[in-house]
């Protein structure tokens, strides 16, 4: 691990002030960072510890939530109005890591995490675009099983790992920043950039603007909502296919409908096909699986996760089955 | 400030890299932590910090400035008093927890910080009820609290049971 200077803020100005130095990073839980800077693909001359900054969970007025940005995922998961309300965000965070790992890892950190790519990891032996930008990348003619059939590029086909993301893309949550220029909030599904020429760049955040928190804006159909995981191994896995959704039915029509996928594409994945697919139709199998077929219509497997296409298209239909029929 | 490990105070590392695993280890020489895998995989690094566990391979120790740390030894005197097993530390031995050893200290800390979650309604991936306030630990619900701990003798069997002992409701154990 190379050496750096670590800090404490006080505040947020104080992280603002520290953060604009050449290299520095801010530290949440540690729990990705701290791993790739022993891989030393991560190297910041300094670290910025911000897990003493605001993580509380507080009501906004409108009827929404504010998750502090150092709130602990545990904590989250725990908030009884999480589960109540937004029961998918719940499931999503105790779908994903182990437990230990969901006490340490903040709401930031988990946004920011890095991909799980195996060739991003091995600096010594493959080329990958993320890593050293313009040099190539091996997972596409490689081993690419887990990789992405959504969002990809001719550069990186790297899934972004995280389960929390995709419930907070499918509960239109909003992330908000601070940077020396002031404040601004940026939607979530337009945090995390698509690939493009440029894998290495993957928010559209700048150098040391701060995610603060995130909000939950009021959303009744997300009481009926749910998280469903699909992965090799029943726990402590990282996903093949994940949904995160939410429904609310009128007469047997689909009135509203929420839909965000994990574990197949670049960034979460928020299904707008899908849900625009299914506004006003019958809530039945029919019409889940034609708004699945919309959202996937432009999926592009490799040679060994083309698999992931119909199982997508069933683990989409399935679960919006499930909560068409009452299930949460 | 400084790091509260088992109840002494200890200067925290000069060099910023130096994670709260190592420190316990080799500056404060407690080795019943274990190092596994150092990469957040195997959970053998499980240690509590002020009640939660964590991975101390994942953790800096700087970070910890000002928190209390205790670990698989501070368990044994804590538990009954005058250096007596923890009674989970005991039911490991009853109920054949263990073959090596290796990852025990990490699944008895895990465990212990395992209850505190389920005592406060903690859910699980496999909670069916989101909204109870109270969770019932059954088979099913330990074994996936507890799957951030790798055994890899196969002693799972022995493992959850000792903890079942201690902490599934006695409807389940």
């Amino acid at each position: 691990m190379k050496l750096f200077t670590y800090a404490r803020p006080a505040d947020a100005e104080d992280a603002l002030r520290q953060g604009a130095a050449d290299g520095a990073r801010y530290l949440g839980g540690g729990t990705n960072l701290v791993d790739l800077m022993r891989e030393t693909i991560e190297q910041p001359g300094v670290l910025i510890d911000v897990t003493g900054l605001p993580g509380a969970i507080e009501e906004t007025a409108d009827g929404g939530l504010l998750l502090g940005a150092a709130a602990r995922n545990t904590a989250v998961a725990e908030h009884r109005a999480v589960r109540t309300r937004y029961p998918m965000l719940a499931r999503a965070i105790v779908a994903g890591a182990s437990s230990q790992i969901r006490n340490m890892a903040t709401v930031a950190g988990n946004l920011l995490q890095r991909t799980r790519c195996v060739y991003f990891y091995d600096h010594a032996g493959s080329r990958c675009n993320k890593r050293v930008p313009g040099q190539g990348c091996d997972a596409i003619e490689g081993f690419n099983r887990d990789h992405a059939i959504l969002g990809t590029s001719p550069a990186c086909v790297a899934t972004h790992p995280s389960d929390m993301s995709v419930a907070l893309a499918a509960l239109d949550a909003v992330v908000h920043t601070r940077s020396a220029d002031g404040g601004r909030t940026v939607p979530l599904t337009e945090l995390h950039r698509l690939p493009g020429d440029h894998p290495e760049i993957e928010t559209v955040l700048r150098p040391g603007e701060l995610i603060t928190a995130v909000e939950l804006p009021a959303l009744p159909l997300a009481a009926r909502s749910t998280y469903h995981k699909v992965r090799d191994r029943a726990s402590y896995a990282f996903a093949l296919v994940s949904v995160a959704a939410a429904l609310n039915t009128d007469g047997g029509a689909v009135r509203d409908v929420r839909l965000a996928l994990g574990g197949v594409a670049t960034k979460p994945w928020r299904a707008w096909r899908a849900e625009e697919a299914l506004r006003g139709r019958p809530a039945s199998a029919d019409s889940f699986r034609a708004a699945a077929e919309a959202e996937l219509a432009d999926a592009q497997p490799l040679r060994d996760n083309e698999f992931k296409v119909e199982l997508a298209k069933r683990t989409i239909t399935a679960v919006l089955e499930g909560l068409a029929g009452g299930g949460a | 400030m400084s790091i509260s490990v088992n109840g002494s105070a200890a200067e925290p590392p000069e060099d910023p890299r130096v994670s709260l695993l190592d420190f316990l280890r080799e500056r404060l020489q407690l080795h019943g932590t274990k190092k596994g895998c150092d990469q957040g995989a195997c959970g053998a690094c499980t240690v509590l910090v002020d009640g939660e566990r964590i991975l101390s391979c994942l953790a800096l120790a700087v970070q910890y400035d000002g928190h209390s740390v205790t670990t698989v030894e501070g368990l044994a005197t804590n538990g009954a008093g005058n250096g007596a097993l923890h009674p989970l530390q005991q039911a490991f031995i009853d109920r054949d927890g263990f073959q090596c050893g290796y990852c025990t200290p990490g699944q008895i800390c895990s465990a212990v910080g395992m209850a505190g979650e389920a005592r406060r309604g903690v859910p699980s991936h496999v909670t069916a009820d989101l909204s109870a306030e109270e969770i019932v630990l059954s088979r099913d619900e330990l074994r996936e609290r507890m799957s951030g701990n790798l055994c890899r003798c196969g002693a799972h069997n022995g493992i959850i049971a000792a903890i079942a002992e201690i902490y599934a409701a006695e409807a389940v154990r």
